[in-house]
């Protein structure tokens, strides 16, 4: 706050710095926020954490786990293609991060319900609360949640938590095309089973995931092959599951790929979508409304004319390539021009991580 | 101490003394059918369901297209007329009362479903389609819209993006933020944006999440694309009866920590409980001075076993009487009452204030103890209802308008109870929402630099603070108190709806 309250430099924001690579290059000096870290309130009876920016996830979710709860968003976890372990619950909240769960369950923005901050103009307020039922002014967590520390440096975070689910199951399903695996995620995800989760990952096809009781993903497994009138080629239980969907979340598939794009399209036109774009390696996450497209070379152009609403975000390139190219979707001007102002709104000088979103 | 009464703002005279001009103006974009300025069909449009405050606008326009809504906002961006948008009008917090020298823009012609995809999960509508006819349009393929205020049969599906609206069953399915997909808008400058669309998030800031409770105060949703969910495949209701409201919190809080996430975690207290008796018969035990509904849903394997976990839950914390639904007909003559309790409270006193703090649920009881001690100290009755799950209170504070003073009384009792949410770490109003009714308060829970930031939010979209003048900010302006009318039961608006 000290630092932002008099004039001066801008600043690139940093905690874990595992997201270092995703938006244009900040050419400033950095302010490391890792140190804003630790558990400041946690009552398991209110499904509510408070905690401060720089604390991991790692510990987070080791705190949750033995209250048998669990963030109420499914943050990608420590993978191949972002192996650090220094993930921090402010990089999520900034970059609005959210796993396969995200379909059903909500995103990062749906769970994170009040902060505290400190804008580009150095002053420090608070947006939100800490009760999970509240519309009490504007709703500032969702402004913060995805603007990628372009308007404030958060330094306290609440987010909503959801009990752990006891037990959980995997069905997968072959699929004759891209098409056909669209459609049946549709249809369980239309069913009346409560599939927390619908994917399609070349090579083990469409994935469909249960969670809860025992008694009742049992019961929910039966009902929906009943419904599919489908045969499973394999079942996942407990753990693989588990790990497959933590996989998934983080797109493993593309860990090799140069170049990897995040597109956020209607389920329906992810087939199109990726007929046009012809990536080298994909895979479709929320029953086909997440797109993960990997490729040797960048064609931002070509990607961005496939799109028909919706968005794309490259999440991996050069520093150069990012530099040449919008890693964010192009706003209409109108709507640029309300973000703009926003952003002056919060930080009139640019001083917090200038350019990363343009 | 006595609350400062809640302040219209001033109009501007040389707004009003425009009047003929100002309709012709209007004339010009739209019918003549569609500009109302007939003294009598105004009446219509000079409050909503925060009944005691009233102010007859300029005019009121309805028109039947995006554009018409463009054309009409950026005339009146052009001669700098207030604007007070307004859906079905069923706010209780005063959301969409008037303004003397504003245009209220009513979205009443904005009536039609535009799209429902099956395969996409998603419905789109015009913003003035009513909530529950959302539901009613999908629910033949067994899909429905999450949430469900208490006045959905009336309230708009546009009225709930404004105040980010919830209902009983938010605490499993979320709130209106959580359910929808995009809008398409039109700025107080008259221009037509389209926010977030068939996909989920946002690919930059997140303008649909900003607009979403944002009381009508940036501008003016004309169509809304709404996420559906597959009906569970069972619901079933435990009605619970305590012997004290202290051991009805401890058992919710208990429910929540084993990890039991209710559809519907309903409490009614001693007084909610006899009046909602009296009113429809629901069966509710009256030798006990909390009763909490409990919902379950899902698929039946998994109901069985929660309703197992839910009573065994009860019986541990004394429970009186419990008692599971043995059929849909049981489930909704559990709820029957509890969605009766508002008019039932209105049958036994000629006027009641609905409050609505929201408070962690480990503040139940000690709050619910505060608020028995305030009632003695103003010398009003209070019943309660609320969301106890998600720790969202509805306190009703019983008064009779036409005794001098007792609505003062009443408000400034209210305003106690909503400081007292504060103060125990909650806020002013879980989905009410600010609009005039709490805005005074607003200093209580955010500082001056918090309310600097949204401010400039709302500059970034209405430079000229002509959107929705007089909601959810403190004011500044000199004070109009002609709006304030002492309004008895019988001239409810709404009187009938159902109200949680």
């Amino acid at each position: 706050m000290q630092l932002l309250g008099a004039p001066g430099p801008a600043f690139e924001l940093l905690a874990g710095g595992t997201k270092r690579g995703i938006g244009r290059p900040v050419g400033a000096s950095v302010l490391d926020l890792s140190g804003i870290a630790g558990i400041v309130d946690y009552q398991p009876g209110e499904l509510v954490l408070t905690a401060r920016p720089g604390t991991t996830l790692v510990e987070i979710e080791a705190v949750l786990a033995a209250q048998r709860q669990r963030l109420g968003f499914e943050p990608p976890a420590p993978t191949l293609l972002n192996p650090s372990r220094r993930q921090t619950l402010g990089g999520v909240v900034m970059a609005n991060s959210s796993g396969s769960r995200r379909v059903t369950a909500g995103s990062a923005r749906d769970h994170f319900i009040g902060f505290r901050a400190v804008n580009g103009r150095g002053e420090a307020f608070v947006g939100g609360g800490r009760v999970v039922k509240n519309v009490t002014g504007f709703d500032l967590p969702k402004v913060l949640a995805g603007s990628w520390g372009t308007l404030a440096a958060l330094t306290e975070i609440t987010v909503r938590l959801v009990p752990a689910a006891e037990s959980e199951s995997t069905l997968l399903f072959a699929a004759a095309s891209v098409a056909a695996a669209v459609s049946l995620c549709a249809q369980a995800l239309g069913s009346r089973f409560e599939v927390s989760c619908a994917a399609f990952v070349p090579g083990r096809g469409v994935a469909v995931r249960l969670e809860g009781l025992v008694s009742s993903v049992q019961s929910r497994l039966t009902g929906l092959l009943t419904a599919l009138d489908r045969t499973a080629q394999a079942l996942l239980e407990g753990k693989d599951s588990h790990r497959f969907w933590q996989r998934v979340g983080a797109a493993e598939l593309l860990a090799d790929c140069p170049v990897i794009w995040r597109l956020s399209v209607a389920p329906r036109q992810a087939a199109r979508i990726l007929d046009d774009i012809e990536p080298d390696t994909f895979q479709l996450d929320w029953g086909g409304g997440l797109i993960w497209a990997g490729a040797r070379e960048l064609d931002a152009q070509r990607v961005r004319a496939a799109l028909r609403g919706g968005h794309a975000t490259l999440i991996r390139a050069s520093a150069a390539e990012r530099c040449a190219h919008a890693v964010f979707e192009p706003q209409a001007p109108a709507i640029a021009a309300i973000a703009a102002r926003f952003k002056a709104a919060f930080d009139p000088h640019n001083r917090l991580n200038p350019g990363r979103m343009s | 101490m006595l609350a400062p009464m809640i302040c219209l703002p001033q109009p501007d005279a040389a707004i009003i003394a425009r009047k003929a001009g100002i309709l012709a103006g209007l004339r010009a974009i739209l019918d003549a059918e569609d500009v109302i300025d007939d003294e009598l069909l105004l009446r219509a449009y000079e409050t909503d369901a925060l009944t005691a405050y009233r102010q007859r606008p300029l005019a009121v326009v309805l028109p039947h297209t995006t554009e018409q809504v463009a054309a009409v906002l950026r005339y009146a961006d052009q001669e700098g007329i207030p604007i007070v948008p307004r859906g079905a009008g069923t706010s209780l917090s005063g959301g969409a009362v008037p303004a003397a020298d504003a245009i209220v823009v009513g979205l009443g012609r904005f009536n039609r479903i535009l799209e429902v995809d099956y395969e996409d999960r998603c419905v789109v509508a015009q913003s003035g389609v009513t909530n529950l006819a959302i539901s009613q349009a999908v629910a033949a393929r067994h899909f429905y819209y999450a949430p469900d205020p208490s006045s959905q049969i009336a309230c708009t599906i546009g009225g709930n993006v404004a105040e980010n609206s919830g209902g009983v069953h938010c605490l499993k399915y979320g709130l209106t933020t959580h359910n929808v997909l995009g809008v398409e808008m039109v700025t107080p400058q008259g221009e037509i944006l389209r926010l977030g669309g068939r996909h989920l998030d946002a690919g930059h800031y997140d303008l649909l999440g900003l607009m979403i409770g944002s009381e009508g105060l940036l501008g003016i949703v004309t169509e809304v694309t709404v996420r559906i969910l597959p009906k569970p495949q069972t619901a079933r209701a435990v009605l619970i009866g305590f012997a004290t409201a202290m051991g009805a919190s401890a058992c919710v809080a208990d429910v929540i920590a084993a990890g039991i996430i209710p559809a519907g975690l309903e409490m009614m207290d001693g007084p909610a409980i006899r009046a909602a008796e009296d009113f429809v018969q629901a069966g509710y035990p009256l030798d006990v001075d909390a009763v909490l509904i409990v919902e379950l849903d899902g698929p039946q394997a998994e109901v069985d076993e929660l309703i197992a976990r839910v009573t065994a839950l009860a019986n541990r914390h004394g429970a009186t009487s419990c008692r599971v639904s043995a059929d849909e007909a049981e489930r909704l003559r559990f709820w029957a009452g509890r969605k009766a309790a508002f008019p039932a409270v209105g049958r036994i006193s000629p006027d009641y204030l609905c409050m609505d703090g929201s408070i962690p649920r480990r503040q139940l009881a000690p709050v619910l103890a505060a608020i028995a001690e305030l009632s003695v100290r103003h010398g009003l009755r209070v019943a309660n209802v609320f969301h106890a799950g998600d720790g969202n209170l509805h306190p009703l504070i019983l008064y009779d308008a036409n005794r001098p003073g007792e609505l003062d009384r009443a408000e400034a009792f209210g305003s106690d109870i909503l400081r007292l949410c504060v103060d125990v770490g909650g806020v002013l109003t879980g989905e009410h929402g600010v609009g005039i009714e709490k805005r005074d308060l607003m200093t209580y829970q955010f500082g001056p630099t918090d309310l600097t930031v949204q401010h400039r939010i709302k500059q970034v979209f209405d430079p000229q603070l002509r959107f929705n003048p007089g909601k959810v900010f403190p004011s500044l302006s000199r004070c109009s108190e002609q709006g304030r009318e002492h309004v008895h039961a019988a001239a409810t608006r709404h009187a009938a709806l159902p109200r949680f």
